[in-house]
């Protein structure tokens, strides 16, 4: 990816704010191609050797220009002049601290695809995570729904609605502490409260896909 | 440091206005100044129990959209002055209610009371998110049967997300209030069971009101169960929860059928 700079007159400000910005990030531009989009300058022919030898005592590197007025001469020494209009590299924002550092760890390492939730979800409510498992601490309550792309875990009763594996993964599974639930769902296969043997109701469960069916067995 | 509890349900005819208005007087009979509001716009029945029905001039949507001062509103009441009324509107609907002017009539409340007690309206729309918009406290009120509870516990998902305290990230205290209690169907199993209900809601337990002829005598009659009668079994369980509201730790008494009740308190006045 190329950087595209874009000086602007007058040039000695636009300078000065370079500078400001390869002080706060020094090693910004190490390295890294830069395209200048000549359009801001004004349409009289600019000193652009100066301005070129300006950019090279700050490091920066320029393989092209664009935006260049055709009138100007000395363009074709600076690299490839890019085709017109054609902007090869999309704007980058001005860089800050915070661009410049590596990408935070995520703050839940040690589980980076799942969802904690540590108080009941109510009635009504609706908790739908794509990304992985669900884990809830405490119950789901009648008229309630969660829904994950993984496996759900529930640490209390399950009285709601429970759907796994949504976004197509057959081998997500269903736990909870009680099953009391309205219905269960593994990618697309599901069992309403009638069809689940009563012998579970009130159990730990879990539930998993065998094929094209659902199966239900006690926990304990 | 005032107050503001909203008694709030989910459901209709389990006993918000009751609550509020006998909450309320027992509040306000120990010293506290209390005011009890009507957000039940357009069906307004909180001055009916508390017996100011003929005393309406302003009310809470005067005041919310300027056409009157607070004090002009406020009804004081006859039998104890610290407790006051801010009546409903009965001619206009929740959408006469705006969030800026509900904000202004709470931030008002709070500086002349202790206590200000919103009694909600059912359902989940705009006058029931308006009534627990700026509550510090809740009081869930359920009757022992499956859709009283399950109500309750879409309003309690409600008090997490619409109040002011939820969306700064607060949570907001709630208790619950199981009303017309019967003991004669709970021991017969014809209703849910406290265990039951305090399991599937999950909230701390502020009462448990039995059912009983006196509360229905005492709103026909325009009074709080608390003032009519302060000795029935109604009115010492909305005493005790009033007390522990304010922060008092008393054993819940759950109420046992009517023979076994009176023996036991025989019992224990000869111990």
């Amino acid at each position: 990816m190329a950087l595209v700079l874009a000086p602007e007159t007058p040039l000695p400000t636009w300078l000065t704010a370079l500078d400001a910005q390869i002080e706060r990030s020094p090693s910004f531009f190490d390295n890294r191609p830069v395209v200048l989009d000549l359009a801001g300058l004004p349409r009289e022919q600019p000193d652009i050797e100066a301005l070129m030898e300006q950019l090279e005592t700050r490091g920066i590197r320029v393989i092209g220009t664009e935006g260049a007025h055709p009138s100007w001469r000395g363009v074709e020494t600076w690299g490839r002049p890019l085709p017109a209009g054609g902007r090869a590299t999309r704007d980058v924002a001005p860089p800050d601290e915070t661009a410049r550092r590596p990408p935070a760890p995520e703050p839940a390492s040690a589980e980076p695809s799942g969802l904690l939730i540590d108080h009941p979800i109510r009635s009504g409510q609706s908790v739908v995570f794509e990304k992985g498992d669900v884990t809830v601490i405490g119950s789901v309550a009648s008229g309630a729904e969660v829904i994950a792309g993984g496996s759900l875990h529930i640490y209390g009763a399950l009285r709601g609605r429970a759907i796994a594996g949504f976004a197509g993964n057959p081998r997500a599974r269903i736990f909870c502490r009680r099953l009391d639930a309205e219905l269960l769902a593994i990618d697309g296969v599901y069992q309403v409260s009638d069809d689940m043997d009563a012998s579970l109701r009130g159990r730990a469960v879990q539930a998993w896909l065998d094929g094209e069916a659902m199966r239900i067995t006690a926990l304990d | 440091m005032a107050k503001v509890v909203v008694v709030t349900s989910g459901k209709g005819g389990v006993g918000k206005t009751t609550s509020t208005a006998a909450l309320g007087a027992a509040l306000a009979q120990s010293g506290a100044n209390v005011v009890v509001v009507d957000f039940d716009v357009g069906l307004r029945n909180l001055d009916l129990v508390m017996g100011a029905e003929r005393r309406v001039v302003f009310d809470l949507i005067n005041v919310v959209q300027g056409d009157a001062r607070l004090p002009q509103a406020l009804i004081r009441d006859k039998r104890i002055d610290t407790l006051s009324l801010l009546p409903a509107s009965q001619t206009r609907d929740k959408d006469a209610l705006t969030a800026e002017g509900v904000q202004k009539v709470i931030a008002d409340l709070r500086e002349k009371f202790d206590w200000v007690i919103c009694d909600s309206p059912a359902g989940i729309e705009k006058g029931a998110v308006m009534a627990m918009r700026h509550a510090d406290i809740a009081i869930v009120v359920t009757n022992p049967e499956v859709s009283s509870v399950r109500d309750s516990d879409r309003i309690i998902g409600l008090l997490d997300s619409k109040t002011e305290k939820a969306e700064n990230g607060d949570r907001i205290e709630k208790h619950l209030l199981l009303t017309r209690y019967d003991p004669g169907r709970a021991a017969r199993g014809e209703m849910l069971k406290v265990e039951d209900v305090l399991e599937i809601l999950s909230i701390p337990l502020l009462g448990i009101i039995p059912e009983s002829e006196e509360v229905l005598r005492a709103s026909n009659l325009g009074s709080p169960v608390t003032l009519l009668n302060p000795t029935s079994a109604p009115a010492r369980a909305y005493i005790d929860a009033a007390k522990r509201l304010r922060g008092e730790v008393l054993d819940v008494v759950v109420p046992l059928e009517r023979k076994g009740f009176i023996g036991r308190l025989f019992g224990r006045k000869v111990a």
